[in-house]
């Protein structure tokens, strides 16, 4: 018991300046942001007190609801594209087939490339008068039309499918990883039960994989809140300013208009929003009563 | 006792050291904290750090690269932080309002009177420059915002002449497109989309209208029948450019041009960089006009800032590197390479080239010197309406009343 308790000091000992460091470089700095978006803050911060003003202008730009809804649904689209894009390349590796590593590189490596050459990249690919519509057109098909990335209700979705293409190869590895940790008894045990491939997957791997699957959900979140990059660099937030997203918005406000209280006030609704969305779910897998070990 | 002695030795050896290069007449150095890092801008400044280095200063380069909203925020943060650099560059305009007010920058009262900046320079930009009646800037170019750039060579293949109003101008853009071309290149970036309005702006709606919208902030000027026309006109150009329009960047655009694929671009003088890159000459190979409509000068630009300093010797040296920056040679130098025209009025001309000829002769209407957008509002309303413009020109569907009434709500939250 001693012991035990003297462990504990130099545990709490050896982890003060982490500690200190998440107090003041983390919470001490989230405080201050929420308080300045609660001042009349420009290119400076002040602290001339403006009530919710900030907030008030917040929500009455379009431009905001519009970046907070493309949040949304690209956030939607990426975690379940890639999910299931990552699950079946994943599955499909894990057939011993030939060449496995070859495969495995070419669906890992466009996450060695970052955001911004990746739009790029599909910026060119989606441009109607360069890209892929121009090309099917030289080949004949003259009426082909694929121009998402100048229509402002479908270019979200082009956001989508570039992130979907750097990302999902990520979550392929991710699953292949799970997929092998799986005892080979038991795919045995199904096939003398004759159970079909496909159920096996659906009802005993999957489930089986819960923990990579949240491990997955929480690195593409973190990708959908943080999203920036990607989207100046295949779309700059247009046309218009459909393809906007927070992070864009705010950095905008931050530097480029020189308004800080706005920013810092779109800064704080974002934490809120995350707050939301995940308290509930780490309450749910950390916090909730231990089911009792069999 | 031996050792206080020792101790004495080394402290005077030590002030000996720290005095020596005051004395022996050191070259004034000086951080100078810019932005321009493209090949032409980059030769460009070297003209500045020449100047200087002659006239007895040490310039020290800062370049961040990037566009001035990353450069910007870094030195603003070392400013506040205390660490600030001798000199740093800002567009001209009223984005050094709030560094001034808080009193951290020095005013150059002495070094403007002593060259006569007042007399020198075209009074908006004087009026930019000052505030609470204190110089707190030096400018040290004119950037033409409102030029539209046009391939010669097109042009008379199809036997267009050079457009001098609207009417003419949408002429000359449907034999063009009957033609096969593309009539005009644009980057559908917000801010490249809303250069293009106010050139609309200006050429149909005129200077009085152009005032009333950006400077006075007054919404029935922007309800009026005048500045939807000016709406009408701007959507109209969706017609005449191709659907590849959107995010492009403004070089892209000018290559267009330079290429023939497109006949025209609604562009500031900094396209210029682009035509001469591709060996082409002002005026013989491609061509650049002031309007169409009426002629005006909107000018923008660049000044520099001088943040307090503690040493006695960068202050020397900052009052020498303004100096510098609005001498007449300097100025021509400098301008000739970065394509802008000088900012004093009363420099020779006549090494710049003939684009830059029609911009001074038009400056020397004093009618006609137009600020920028940058000059006249703050950049929260500025950029937030480049966002109306850039939501408009990407929404077909959106009619000009609707975009009335956005301009007027943002400008009322904004203000």
């Amino acid at each position: 018991m001693k012991t035990r308790r003297r462990m504990n000091v130099a545990t709490y000992v050896a982890l003060f300046p982490a500690f200190i460091v998440v107090v003041f470089a983390y919470l001490g700095t989230m405080l201050w942001t929420v308080q300045i978006s609660f001042t009349e803050s420009k290119l400076l911060p002040t602290f001339a007190f403006a009530g919710t003003r900030q907030y008030e202008r917040l929500f009455a730009t379009s431009r905001w609801s519009i970046s907070l809804e493309n949040m949304v649904i690209f956030g939607i689209g990426l975690i379940a594209v890639c999910l299931v894009l990552g699950f079946l390349l994943a599955a499909a590796l894990d057939q011993k087939i030939r060449f496995e590593n070859t495969f495995r590189t070419i669906f890992l490596y466009p996450y060695a490339m970052s955001f911004i050459v990746t739009g790029l990249a599909w910026q060119w690919i989606l441009n109607p008068t360069l890209g892929l519509q121009q090309y099917v057109r030289n080949l004949g098909w003259t009426d082909f039309q694929f121009d998402w990335i100048i229509r402002n209700d479908r270019a979200i979705y082009v956001v989508i499918i570039a992130g979907v293409w750097q990302a999902s190869g990520l979550i392929m590895a991710l699953m292949l990883s799970g997929l092998r940790g799986i005892d080979q008894e038991l795919w045995k045990a199904a096939k003398i039960d004759g159970i079909p491939t496909w159920r096996v997957y659906v009802n005993i791997i999957i489930p089986m994989l819960r923990p990579t699957i949240i491990t997955s959900v929480v690195l593409l979140s973190l990708a959908v809140v943080r999203v920036y990059d990607l989207v100046l660099a295949l779309t700059g937030g247009g046309p218009g300013i459909s393809t906007d997203v927070p992070a864009k918005f705010i950095l905008d406000y931050l530097f480029g208009r020189a308004n800080i209280g706005l920013a810092t006030a779109a800064s704080s609704i974002l934490l809120v929003i995350v707050l939301v969305i995940i308290t509930p779910w780490l309450y749910y897998e950390y916090f909730r009563p231990k089911r009792e070990r069999r | 006792m031996k050792q206080m002695t020792k101790a004495l030795f080394g402290a005077a050896a030590m002030v000996a050291l720290m005095a020596g290069p005051a004395l022996a007449q050191e070259p004034l150095k000086l951080e100078v904290f810019h932005w321009w890092t493209s090949g032409g801008e980059a030769a460009a400044v070297q003209e500045f750090a020449k100047e200087f280095n002659a006239a007895g200063g040490q310039w020290v380069d800062t370049a961040i690269g990037g566009s001035g909203s990353t450069a910007r925020p870094i030195g603003i943060n070392r400013i506040i932080g205390g660490d600030p650099p001798g000199a740093m560059q800002f567009n001209t305009g009223t984005q050094i309002d709030e560094l001034a007010a808080q009193g951290l920058l020095r005013n150059l009262d002495d070094v403007a009177a002593k060259e006569g900046w007042k007399e020198a320079l075209p009074p908006a930009f004087y009026e930019a420059i000052v505030r609470d009646g204190h110089v707190m800037a030096a400018p040290v170019n004119n950037h033409g915002q409102n030029w539209l750039w046009y391939n010669k060579a097109l042009l008379e293949k199809n036997g267009i002449a050079e457009p001098t109003t609207w009417d003419e101008f949408f002429a000359a853009a449907d034999k063009l497109k009957a033609a096969g071309v593309i009539p005009v290149a644009v980057g559908g970036q917000p801010w490249q989309l809303n250069l293009m309005f106010n050139s609309i702006l200006l050429g149909e709606g005129g200077k009085d209208l152009y005032m009333k919208v950006y400077k006075d902030l007054d919404p029935a000027a922007v309800t009026s029948p005048e500045f939807k026309k000016v709406a009408e006109t701007f959507g109209k150009l969706r017609d005449y450019s191709d659907p590849g329009n959107a995010n492009r960047d403004w070089n892209v655009a000018t290559g267009m041009v330079i290429s023939g694929k497109a006949g025209f671009q609604f562009m500031g003088d900094w396209a210029k960089g682009e035509f001469v890159l591709a060996n082409q000459v002002a005026g013989k190979d491609f061509g650049c006009i002031l309007g169409p409509g009426e002629k005006n000068f909107v000018m923008g630009g660049d000044v520099f800032i001088f943040p307090k300093l503690k040493d006695e010797q960068g202050t020397k040296a900052q009052d020498l590197l303004a100096t510098v920056f609005m001498s007449k040679d300097a100025q021509v130098k400098f301008n000739a390479k970065k394509g802008s025209v000088p900012v004093r009025l009363d420099v020779d001309n006549s090494k710049l080239d003939a684009c830059a000829q029609i911009g001074v002769e038009v400056l020397k209407d004093p009618a006609k010197q137009i600020p920028a957008t940058d000059i006249l509002a703050s950049q929260d309303i500025v950029q937030s309406l480049q966002d109306v413009v850039g939501e408009y020109w990407a929404t077909p569907t959106m009619t000009a009343d609707e975009f009335v009434g956005k301009w007027n709500d943002t400008v009322a939250q904004a203000k």
